[in-house]
């Protein structure tokens, strides 16, 4: 039940500014978080406690809320089981300076989106609150077929295409493009290829996802003259079509 | 507290006298129902003979009347251990008998009655008690005839006495046994109790006495020491990471310090800002991995992580991350052998098994291959996961320079790093990661020797089936 219409058109996933909500007590923290998303673009309003903040996420159209663990007045996850209880289905991003393993598991359980350990690289949660905005903007009904340009990748056979070519992908390989295709467009940092890709939180020393996209790499953009996966320096990985 | 209510207030003291209740009570029972049933027994003897005796006389009277019931009487009465037997005239005036006095009314009432009486050739004697009857015979005679009862007098008090023994032995019994227990009890518990204040005063390698025969203070007391054990170890633990932090920290600290400062001072163009400061986030990027790797060991090792375990399935886990470095292997050109057996189930936590299969296969690829100068042996990694026994083995063999015997405990402490290592990336938590979740799991960490090479066995507690 969403009382607000919603900023973003539907019909276009294309990354319109955001209305981000930013919920965090530290003054510092908060006025670096907000003036960075403004200057990527986004309107960032603030909240300094976990009232104020549930208020705020209640009342305002947000496409994304940004809420730290520990809060004054109201911590973070009863923010989130609050708006959650009152059907407020807002993507939420925590923020927590814990860090844990069993500390994730309890911030998604308690009805968050995200996870996000404290200190963070701008870059990354910049990557991850648009990729949680627009999962909202098109939440289900996924296209069985994804489009980049002339590649082209079947959901449902596991057929992979690039100008009419068919190209032979390992199954990770397949599920490493398909995660980078639904994020066309979009910014995608490591930890969350190896979050959703291979299911696993840690942080990896090695640059071992680096190898597995130079690979997928190799076999989608070689011999094209435009390449598709793009390296976003000291960000992650983009797919997109260049030519746009 | 006196030494005295310190006694009364112990357990074994209390328990003690509740037993002390319980056996006198039961003394107590006993000893009443077999004094009522002697009783009983004995009435039902004195009756008996009572009932016998009135039918010889009925008889004699039948025969004679009442001239020879007297006469029978008079000869009765001189046999030792006679009966009581009074005959008199309506008057009340005695004819034959044995008995003295009696008090008033007795024969007057005919029936079964207990009554007191004087023995007639003794008048002063004291009064007796007897069990009689008494008829009323034709012409209002009276006839009575009775038993003395002083015998059950006697049994009865016979058996108050032994019950007043009994209770006075089983009362002075149970206070001795329960003050020597006590004792006993006491005077370990005492031993305890000044143990754990010198513990608590801060003499943390106190422990207490076993005195090894087994008993409930004995475990209680291994306990506690295995408990003080761990609480040794966390303690240390807690010790070794501010140890740790003040080391191994302060010098990448010291670095960003210092790269910070020389920007300051000697750069001029924008570009020489701009480098310094992805410098400055590189280092601090670094600092904040170890900072998150020296916490989770941390939590891991007070075993906060038991929350969130759940069964799942090994051999998935080892297969993934062995395809999640094999595109790194094979870059490094490095033949990555996986030999996983299928349906390997753990209870546990998956990530921490996943990271802890991610750190071996990221130290094989760093230092289990040989560098130039080393002895040449072509290199390759095998990870294989098998169950043995009661456990599952998950193991990642190398084929570089090993680990000498003598430093395979060191390498698992945190932050060490063997001197041919310190040319390479990385901070030295990786190993001690690895075994803070064996340990998590009540599984070890085993370093093995893999000729050449380095075999690290990761042996888990395989989930019972």
């Amino acid at each position: 039940m969403q009382i607000f219409p919603l900023p973003h058109d539907d019909s276009s996933p294309t990354l319109d500014a955001m209305r981000i909500l930013v919920i965090e007590d530290d003054q510092e923290a908060a006025a670096y978080l907000t003036k960075a998303l403004r200057e990527a673009g986004h309107v960032a309003d603030h909240a300094p406690d976990g009232l104020e903040g549930y208020a705020l996420a209640r009342e305002g159209a947000y496409d994304v809320l940004i809420v730290d663990r520990m809060l004054p007045k109201l911590d973070g996850l009863s923010v989130i089981r609050s708006l959650r209880e009152q059907h407020v289905d807002t993507p939420v991003l925590i923020l927590s300076a814990l860090g844990q393993v069993d500390d994730r598991v309890k911030g998604l359980r308690a009805g968050g989106d995200d996870y996000l350990p404290k200190p963070y690289s701008f870059s990354e949660l910049l990557a991850r609150i648009e990729v949680l905005s627009r999962r909202r903007a098109a939440p289900t009904g996924e296209a069985t077929t994804y489009r980049v340009g002339d590649l082209e990748l079947d959901r449902l056979s596991h057929r992979v295409t690039r100008s009419g070519q068919e190209i032979i992908l390992q199954p990770r390989e397949f599920r490493l493009l398909e995660y980078l295709m639904r994020h066309a467009g979009q910014v995608v940092t490591r930890t969350m290829l190896l979050e959703n890709v291979w299911d696993y939180h840690f942080d990896p020393q090695t640059n071992v996802i680096d190898v597995h996209v130079s690979r997928l790499r190799s076999k989608i953009d070689k011999g094209h003259e435009r390449p598709l996966i793009q390296t976003i320096r000291g960000a992650g990985y983009m797919v997109r079509d260049s030519a746009h | 507290m006196t030494a005295l209510t310190k006694l009364f207030k112990t357990t074994a003291f209390r328990l003690s006298v509740a037993y002390l209740l319980v056996f006198a009570l039961f003394a107590g029972f006993i000893l009443g129902y077999v004094a009522w049933n002697a009783r009983q027994v004995l009435d039902d003897q004195i009756q008996g003979t009572i009932e016998a005796e009135i039918t010889g006389l009925a008889e004699q009277y039948r025969l004679g009347g009442i001239r020879r019931l007297v006469g029978v009487i008079d000869r009765r009465t001189r046999e030792p251990s006679a009966s009581l037997y009074l005959v008199t005239t309506n008057a009340g005036e005695r004819l034959a008998g044995n008995v003295g006095s009696l008090p008033a009314g007795v024969l007057d009432d005919p029936g079964v009655r207990e009554t007191d009486y004087r023995q007639s050739d003794e008048p002063d004697a004291h009064i007796r008690r007897a069990l009689v009857r008494v008829f009323i015979l034709p012409g209002g005679f009276r006839l009575l005839v009775g038993r003395d009862v002083e015998e059950r007098e006697r049994l009865g008090a016979v058996i108050r006495q032994a019950l007043g023994l009994s209770l006075g032995l089983v009362t002075i019994l149970a206070c001795l046994g329960g003050w020597f227990v006590t004792r006993r009890v006491l005077k370990r518990v005492d031993a305890m109790t000044e143990t754990t204040r010198t513990i608590m005063a801060g003499d943390l390698d106190g422990r207490l006495a076993v005195s090894g025969n087994g008993d409930e203070l004995d475990r209680l007391a291994t306990n506690l020491n295995a408990m003080l054990d761990r609480i040794g170890e966390l303690m240390s633990g807690m010790k070794e990471v501010s140890d740790n932090i003040a080391h191994d920290l302060k010098t990448p600290l010291t670095r960003l310090r210092n790269r910070a400062e020389e920007a300051l001072r000697t750069a001029k163009a924008p570009e020489d800002y701009a480098r310094a400061l992805e410098g400055t986030i590189d280092e601090s990027d670094n600092l904040i991995r170890v900072f998150n790797a020296l916490l989770m060991i941390a939590r891991l090792e007070a075993g906060n992580a038991a929350t969130t375990m759940a069964d799942f399935d090994l051999s998935e886990v080892a297969r993934s991350v062995a395809e999640l470095y094999d595109a790194v292997a094979d870059e490094a050109s490095v033949p990555l052998a996986v030999e996983i057996e299928p349906d390997l189930s753990l209870h546990g936590n998956r990530e921490l098994v996943g990271q802890a299969l991610a750190n071996l296969l990221d130290n094989a690829l760093k230092y289990g291959v040989a560098t130039e100068g080393e002895p040449a042996c072509p290199p390759s990694i095998t990870i294989a996961a098998k169950r043995v026994g009661e456990h599952v083995e998950i193991s990642v063999a190398d084929r570089g320079p090993g680990i000498p015997e003598s430093a395979r405990g060191h390498v698992l402490e945190r932050f060490a790093r063997l001197e041919a290592a310190r040319s390479r990336p990385g901070f030295g938590l990786g190993l001690s990661l690895v075994a803070a979740v064996a340990r998590l799991h009540g599984g070890e960490l085993r370093l093995e020797d893999n000729s050449p090479g380095l075999k690290a066995v990761l042996a888990l507690p395989a989930k019972p089936a």
